[in-house]
């Protein structure tokens, strides 16, 4: 770390930040955004192009119906207003991943705007980020610089350009300055990331995998000596892609920024560049060098005017979005807050929505996956998801606690069994032979051996001392090895005495 | 006159008579153009790349097919040149560029994809002013095309090459692109037919752009009908293109079929009073008010219109499209296509390789423009500029709307004047760029303009005659063209291009 900075929890006492966040999302089109050239993950470089996507002399851009479609859903799920009409402009700059050396994207006339998102901290709070604007634009290609000790382009001896990105469909998502997050902050900014992130999947416009670049954020942060107080000058961190990231990108800026003005000098407005190695940002290029993008309407292009009653259709199918799922589950399912809040958290939502299809009751479900199931992945480092039992197991077994095939104890062993590879709950249960023992006269017989081996037990019993009877459920417990029902035991053993 | 067994003195229509008649075989037609342009194009230099074994490949398979009876698009066979701005699959394409030197296109252009589709040979590219940016063909890269009328002239501009190439009778037919004049300037120093169609009305799709929202192709020809022919074959909408017209192609050849006849009882014609005024050479005058009067023997109503605007499109002109081409012309980079340059000293960064390619492989007049647009649209610039061209765009394409209001067609000289001598304007651009003053305000309205031949000036030399129509009427130019030109013909007792000068042939 070159600057110096100061704690955090001394800068937000002193300063007051905001915050900005422009996320772009790369959309899971089958086509790109302005020609036919496929796009999908992992194909050899350079064979997902076309004239159009190369920028040929001659080629010209057509646009990809279902990218404005679901462009129009994402700004629908923002709470935005749809543009009655709108267009594309030219980003002129120079640069080898941009094949036409200008990127074509939306400028005065984003698809949508004006809308807002609810975002869900961990501990519950619920805050609302405006959203300005969302907008259409095409990726640019990947360079990989060669020959240098980084992989950045500074000492590479050359430089490689794959353009089968070049012109994937991006929606970018730009928020109003956040304020009023205090020193929570850089926990909105990462749970604005992720809200968005489960917004996109839930939509299906995108895997929305961080670690592919499907989604990627730039951060903005300023700081203020008080909430009355105007703006003070922001940084952009560029690039930020993951969520943890996100939250340290920013959390680094306020101690950064707040150094600088502790020092009495200002913030540069400038571009940063995060770090993940040293968890910092660099300085990277300052506004008065800001390029000029002349930007201007793309004349290739004709308007999108989105029919209203397209607009309407899009709306009325709109999937149930995270945040209004969850709460409607919770009810469902009459979980309290701290319940579901502990559910969503540890990614058990659709587990427990499985099990619960699969005929467990709500409560039951939850001790299952809270409970044993949470305990096993975190022994074992993994996530519930990846645990090798399904919802649908973890049902039948419920389900056989529920008929009385097992006892919980009994079904922790068949769990244990599941997960041990051992076969599905019923055939564990076969295989160990761990059903509980419902015949009575088996039981009986145990009990009288119990009984007949500790004799004073039965005077201490029938004088109204009814202390011992745990022993004796034991010793039945253990010659049924555990698969007798306690409370059918302990009826069995007071008939057994008193008669 | 004409040879009547000389093939490359027939008008497309006729030769496609001749060959759907089997009298004369594709071969025999693509052989003799090849012939015409090897005794003739040392002197002209109308191509810049000649496409013997394709073309004859070409007419061979036609042949083959005819013979076997296939059915064939009606010009199927007769040989066509093609303006080096428009991509050719296989074919060397450079714009009249020495930065595009080299390059062959992986694609066809979609008016390349009809025209291969209807099986029309392609004889070669024409020369062109560099990315079209002139009104002389001096600006290519690849030296001057010489007038057919007199070699020491300029052919017009940008497609000086296309319209040489069809007044030498090296080629029945060519393909022009047009953005402020460069297929109807170049018709009318030639003697030659030249349309620029609608906006939209042919696919953009594969034409290096210049001015994406002005750039338009179309037909050059020595005969009304036969641009007729040719619009209709390389019109229709493209899914590539997404300013193309989804309009059903109209028969252009029928409209010129019913002018032939020679009546315009009813029709409306509108003398644009802007466009025949000052600046304009006196012979040019003279032979459109003779135009005139023939048009009003045919029946023709002939009103005097305004369009007060028409004074500003020149200057909004100048603004729109260096705009447009510094956007263009930025993927000329040397890092995908092209020649690449290298610096002569310092290391060779991509910024550096960028520039160093820009500065060896664009002509002087290519720079002067990008450098026009690129400060046009800077920011604080924009408003003041491309902002106020745009608005300027929108009064003439009033003027136009109303002027149609109380006419059918628009008409003024195509030029001002007839063709210069090479040479006598290169250093003087603003003087260059006033010889599209008719042209323009039609590239900026969007709407079809023609030219065609009035007669000769005083010097001898061709002076041309513009017919405007409203968007999306097409069809009119070429009834009101037919007629004047049957009427013109009739006159001249035959082609204006009788009249020109034989060319010497090479041995």
């Amino acid at each position: 770390m070159s600057e110096p900075a100061v704690a955090y929890d001394e800068a937000v006492e002193r300063y007051d930040p905001v915050i900005g966040i422009e996320v772009h999302v790369e959309l899971g089109t089958r086509t790109k955004m302005f020609d036919g050239a496929e796009q999908y993950f992992g194909a050899d470089p350079n064979t997902q192009i076309t004239p159009v996507s190369l920028g040929l002399p001659g080629a010209l851009p057509a646009v990809n119906g279902t990218a404005v479609e679901y462009a129009i859903r994402i700004g629908l799920a923002l709470n935005c207003a749809i543009a009655e009409s709108c267009r594309f402009a030219r980003k002129n700059y120079f640069y080898p991943d941009v094949p036409k050396n200008f990127q074509t994207s939306q400028y005065d006339e984003p698809i949508a705007h004006d809308g807002w998102v609810d975002v869900e901290l961990e501990d519950g709070t619920v805050f609302r980020v405006d959203i300005e604007r969302a907008h259409m634009e095409e990726d640019a290609g990947k360079n990989t610089h060669v020959g240098g000790a980084t992989g950045r382009i500074h000492g590479a001896v050359y430089s490689l350009v794959d353009y089968n990105r070049a012109g994937v469909p991006l929606v970018e998502i730009v928020t109003r300055p956040i304020t009023g997050a205090g020193e929570r902050a850089p926990e909105v900014a990462r749970a604005y990331v992720q809200t968005l992130r489960d917004m996109f999947r839930a939509l299906g416009v995108s895997e929305a995998r961080m670690e592919r670049g499907n989604v990627r954020a730039d951060v903005n942060v300023s700081l203020r000596p008080t909430p009355q107080s105007p703006l003070g000058t922001r940084t952009e961190t560029k690039n930020v892609n993951s969520f943890r990231s996100v939250e340290r990108a920013v959390r680094f800026e306020i101690s950064r920024q707040a150094a600088v003005l502790d020092e009495g000098r200002a913030v540069v407005q400038e571009t940063r560049h995060w770090h993940e190695d040293t968890l910092s940002t660099t300085s990277g290029r300052v506004k008065s060098d800001a390029e000029d993008y002349r930007y201007f309407p793309e004349p290739d292009l004709v308007p999108i005017v989105p029919d209203p009653a397209w607009v309407e259709q899009i709306r009325a199918t709109l999937p149930e979005l995270p945040a209004a799922r969850r709460r409607r589950l919770a009810t469902e399912w009459g979980y309290s807050d701290p319940e579901m809040r502990d559910v969503v958290n540890a990614g058990a939502v659709e587990l427990i929505e499985s099990t619960v299809a699969a005929g467990a009751a709500p409560a039951a479900a939850r001790k299952w996956w809270m409970g044993e199931l949470a305990r096993t992945a975190k022994e074992q480092g993994v996530e519930l998801s990846e645990l090798p039992v399904t919802p649908q197991q973890i049902g039948a077994l419920q389900a056989l606690v529920d008929g009385g095939t097992l006892t919980d104890k009994l079904a922790r062993q068949v769990l244990e069994g599941v997960l041990a590879g051992e076969g599905t709950p019923e055939e564990v249960v076969a295989a160990r032979g761990l059903a509980v023992v419902s015949d009575e006269g088996a039981l009986l017989a145990a009990i009288d051996e119990a009984l007949a081996a500790q004799p004073d037990v039965v005077a201490k019993i029938q004088g109204g001392n009814l202390g011992p009877v745990g022993a004796i459920i034991g010793a039945v417990m253990k010659a049924t090895r555990g698969q007798a029902d306690a409370a059918r035991v302990r009826e069995l053993v007071l008939e057994r005495v008193r008669s | 006159m004409s040879a009547p067994d000389d093939l490359t003195r027939l008008t497309a229509a006729d030769l496609a008579a001749r060959l759907a008649a089997g009298e004369v075989s594709s071969t025999e037609a693509t052989r003799a153009h090849l012939d015409r342009i090897g005794a003739v194009d040392g002197p002209v230099h109308a191509f810049l790349h000649v496409s013997a074994d394709e073309a004859l490949a070409t007419a061979r398979a036609v042949d083959q097919a005819r013979a076997q009876g296939e059915p064939l698009h009606p010009l199927a066979g007769v040989p066509i040149a093609v303006k080096d701005v428009v991509v050719t699959r296989g074919l060397p394409t450079t714009a009249g560029s020495r930065i595009l030197e080299g390059w062959v296109p992986p694609y066809d252009a979609t008016l390349v994809r009809k025209i291969k589709a209807a099986r029309l040979p392609i004889l070669g590219k024409t020369n062109m002013d560099e990315f079209a940016m002139g009104s002389s063909t001096e600006h290519s890269g690849y030296g001057n095309t010489h007038n057919p009328w007199d070699l020491d002239r300029i052919p017009g501009g940008s497609g000086g090459g296309s319209a040489a190439a069809v007044a030498a009778y090296e080629a029945p037919l060519a393909i022009g692109t047009d953005t402020g004049g460069s297929i109807r300037q170049p018709a009318a120093v030639t003697g030659t037919v030249g349309v620029k169609p609608t906006y939209g009305s042919v696919s953009r799709y594969g034409l290096i752009a210049l001015a994406s929202s002005l750039d338009q192709a179309g037909p050059v020809t020595r005969t009304v009908l036969d641009a007729a022919l040719l619009h209709g074959l390389i019109a229709g909408h493209d899914p590539h293109d997404s300013t193309s017209l989804t309009d059903p192609v109209p028969d252009f050849a029928a409209a010129a079929r019913l002018g032939a006849t020679g009546d315009l009882t009813g029709v409306r014609v509108g003398v644009v009073t802007e466009l025949r005024g000052e600046g304009y050479q006196p012979g040019v005058l003279a032979r459109f008010e003779e135009s005139l009067d023939l048009l009003r023997q045919a029946g023709a109503q002939i009103v005097e219109v305004s369009c007060p605007h028409f004074e500003y499109a020149l200057a909004a002109y100048y603004l729109i499209l260096p705009a447009e081409a510094s956007s263009n012309l930025a993927k000329f980079d040397g890092m995908r296509y092209g020649v690449r340059v290298e610096p002569d000293e310092g290391p060779a960064t991509a910024e550096r390789v960028m520039a160093a390619t820009r500065g060896r492989g664009f002509g002087d007049e290519v720079k002067r423009r990008i450098i026009l647009g690129t400060y046009a649209l800077s920011a604080g610039y924009y408003d003041a500029y491309y902002g106020s061209a745009q608005k300027v765009r929108t009064l003439i394409q009033r003027d136009f709307a109303a002027a149609f209001t109380q006419t059918d067609v628009l008409v003024s000289p195509t030029a001002p004047t007839t063709a210069f001598k090479l040479g006598e304007k290169l250093d003087d651009p603003l003087a260059m760029y006033l010889n599209d003053v008719a042209t323009i305000p039609v590239n900026l309205a969007g709407v079809p303009g023609m030219s065609l031949p009035s007669g000769l000036s005083d010097d001898g030399l061709p002076a041309g005659f513009q017919v405007i129509a409203p968007a999306r009427e097409d069809a009119r130019l070429y009834r009101v063209g037919a007629a004047l030109e049957r009427l013109l013909e009739t006159r001249w007792g035959g082609p204006l291009l009788k009249d020109a000068p034989e060319l010497e042939v090479a041995k």
